[in-house]
């Protein structure tokens, strides 16, 4: 996958675009569609999160933060089209374009909280981009335009099986791309190691920062598709636990291998989906469950080679 | 007389609320080698990375080819052609060992100008064609060393600073990575600042040194003179 991302990305996007066509006829079981693109979102949360976190070893635990800037922007912008124009106002180019500043909105909430980053490592970083996220939520919850704890109620369905995977294709294609190229192969080196990249003259800080930037932006796209799924929103579906929840994906995709982290993205958005006949029990299972594979297989679930032609090194913490 | 490639004017660092270097002068001419030798904590490590942009300087400046950088970030100053390989083999784990060479040419836009320094690097250390594609994190201390080293030199630089290039490896190693230093120096005239604690060896190959003591420079001559001088040899030399 590392090294024909184009194939992939075009495999990606015509498997999408014929799904989502035979979907519709075909009248496929809308719950199974609705996971499908619950799927696709997570998928795009994971990678992104995963070129923070995997690639460029830094500990973010704000991603549902930015999750939450781009769902509000998009769908402020969606629903107040459609109060002043009616429904028939909104084109699939409109959905796209309130997705993009959604998502332009959270690159830039990356942006504040990279800007920290350059200072902070490890376990202090981690504390700020938690903070983060706790004032977004809180900020949503006290900001009446964006109906304060209610959150926004009505927004069009606009999300579909084919744009939640043609993002999350191109998502994947992008930080593949990013990771394998001379340039994005500083954000890797980052990760190794600090000293050796800056005195190799990386500009250290500038990785650091375009990765929170990147990795808010397509977190930011993932937020709107959510809002324009489920078509409500609250701040209390951003909170901490919806940040944790990524960063497991990340972790039992095992870091940086980004073909890992897509499969713990689907694995893990499934299972709560596959263990809902034990109903109650379900969450409790669901969380040992995670435990249980977090102490069998701490490397990550799925540990084929992380990059094409290298062989498995010692992993720096 | 020409003004030396580098030249560092009573530098003086800090870490926190200690000083580490309490003024120290030294220079290098444009085609040298020269070695710093000093005990454990005199500083040595602390004089290159001050130079490199990685930590700044309290007071005092450094000059490269008549320029100040005391102020530049690191990448400006590997622009300029200043390259540091630091303490410890800081080889980029993750990377195989040609991902890590190209990372040494980070700053260097033409891709046919990488290929031939790419294969410059290979052919002087051609241990590393044989693990080209081999994450880097899984090469010997030796290796990781040799590819340190040929990192640096993919950034075709002018001047090159080697913390300890000796550190923890084999003899037999040691011995090849020192007769590509004299190489490196000879054949690409570049100009090198070597740290070691191999005294004797890095004297060997140089034309000049300095002695560094708790942050101060207290003797600096020719190579040879240095290696015969009674004090350094009972210091350093071992005898
Ligand atoms: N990051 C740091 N924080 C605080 N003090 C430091 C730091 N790095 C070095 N020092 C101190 O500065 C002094 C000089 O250290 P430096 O690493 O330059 O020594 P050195 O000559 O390279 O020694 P060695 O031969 O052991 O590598 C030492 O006293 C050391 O304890
Ligand atoms: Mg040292």
């Amino acid at each position: 996958m590392k090294r024909h991302p184009q194939l992939w990305l075009l495999a990606a996007i015509i498997l999408a675009a014929v799904l989502s066509a035979s979907a519709r006829p075909a009248g496929v079981n809308p719950y199974y569609l609705g996971v499908a693109v619950d799927v696709g979102i997570n998928v795009i949360l994971a990678v992104s999160l995963n070129l923070i976190n995997g690639h460029t070893g830094q500990f973010s635990l704000g991603h549902a933060g930015f999750m939450a800037v781009g769902a509000y922007v998009a769908s402020s912008i969606t629903l107040g089209l459609a109060a002043r124009f009616g429904g028939p106002a909104l084109t699939p180019l409109l959905f796209a374009g309130s997705l993009l500043a959604g998502g332009l909105a959270a690159a830039l909430a990356g942006l504040a909280v990279g800007v920290p980053s350059l200072r902070l490592r490890g376990d202090y970083l981690a504390i700020v981009t938690l903070g983060f996220g706790e004032i977004i939520r809180v900020i949503l919850q006290t900001t009446d335009a964006v109906g304060a704890a209610s959150g926004l109620k009505g927004i069009p369905k606009f999300t579909s099986f084919g744009w939640a995977w043609a993002l999350a294709a191109l998502t994947v294609y992008v930080v593949a791309c990013l990771v394998n190229s001379t340039y994005g192969r500083g954000f890797i080196a980052v990760h190794d190691d600090e000293v050796a990249a800056r005195s190799m003259g990386i500009n250290t800080t500038r990785y650091k920062v375009t990765a929170f930037v990147i990795g808010a932006f397509f977190a930011g796209l993932a937020g709107g598709l959510y809002a324009h799924h489920k078509q409500f929103i609250s701040p209390g579906g951003f909170d901490f636990n919806k940040s944790i929840e990524i960063v497991v994906m990340v972790i039992l995709g095992g870091m940086g291998r980004t073909a890992g982290v897509i499969a713990a993205a689907i694995v893990l958005t499934l299972l709560p989906e596959v263990l809902r006949p034990v109903a109650e029990y379900r969450m409790i299972l669901y969380a040992l469950l995670i435990l249980g594979l977090m102490l069998a297989r701490p490397q990550g679930l799925f540990t084929w080679e992380r990059r094409t032609g290298a062989k498995p090194g010692p992993q720096p913490t | 007389m020409k003004p030396p490639l580098l030249d560092i004017r009573d530098l003086q660092v800090c870490y926190g609320a200690i000083e580490a270097l309490h003024g120290i002068s030294l220079s290098v001419n444009e085609g040298e080698i020269v070695t710093l030798i000093g005990g454990n904590g005199a500083g040595k490590s602390t004089t290159l990375r001050t130079v490199s942009g990685l930590i700044r300087a309290r007071a005092g400046g450094v000059r490269f080819a008549g320029e100040d950088i005391g102020q530049c970030p690191p990448h400006e100053i590997v622009r300029r052609g200043l390259c540091h390989v630091p303490e410890g083999r800081m080889v980029f784990a993750n990377l195989t060992v040609q991902e890590n060479l190209r990372m040494g040419a980070y700053l260097q836009r033409d891709a046919s100008v990488v290929a031939r320094e790419m294969e410059y690097v290979l052919g002087i250390f051609p241990r590393l064609r044989e693990r080209s594609q081999q994450a880097a994190g899984t090469l010997s201390g030796g290796e990781q060393q040799m590819l340190a080293i040929g990192r640096a030199l993919m950034s075709k630089p002018r001047f090159l600073m080697l913390d300890e290039p000796s550190l923890g490896i084999a003899p037999l190693l040691v011995k090849t990575i020192f007769e590509q230093i004299v190489a490196i120096n000879r054949d690409r005239g570049i100009t090198l600042l070597l740290v070691e604690q191999n005294a004797n060896l890095a004297l060997e190959v140089s034309h000049r040194g300095y002695v560094l003591e708790s942050g101060r420079v207290t003797l600096t001559d020719a190579a040879a003179a240095l290696r015969s001088n009674a004090e350094v040899r009972k210091a350093y030399l071992g005898g």
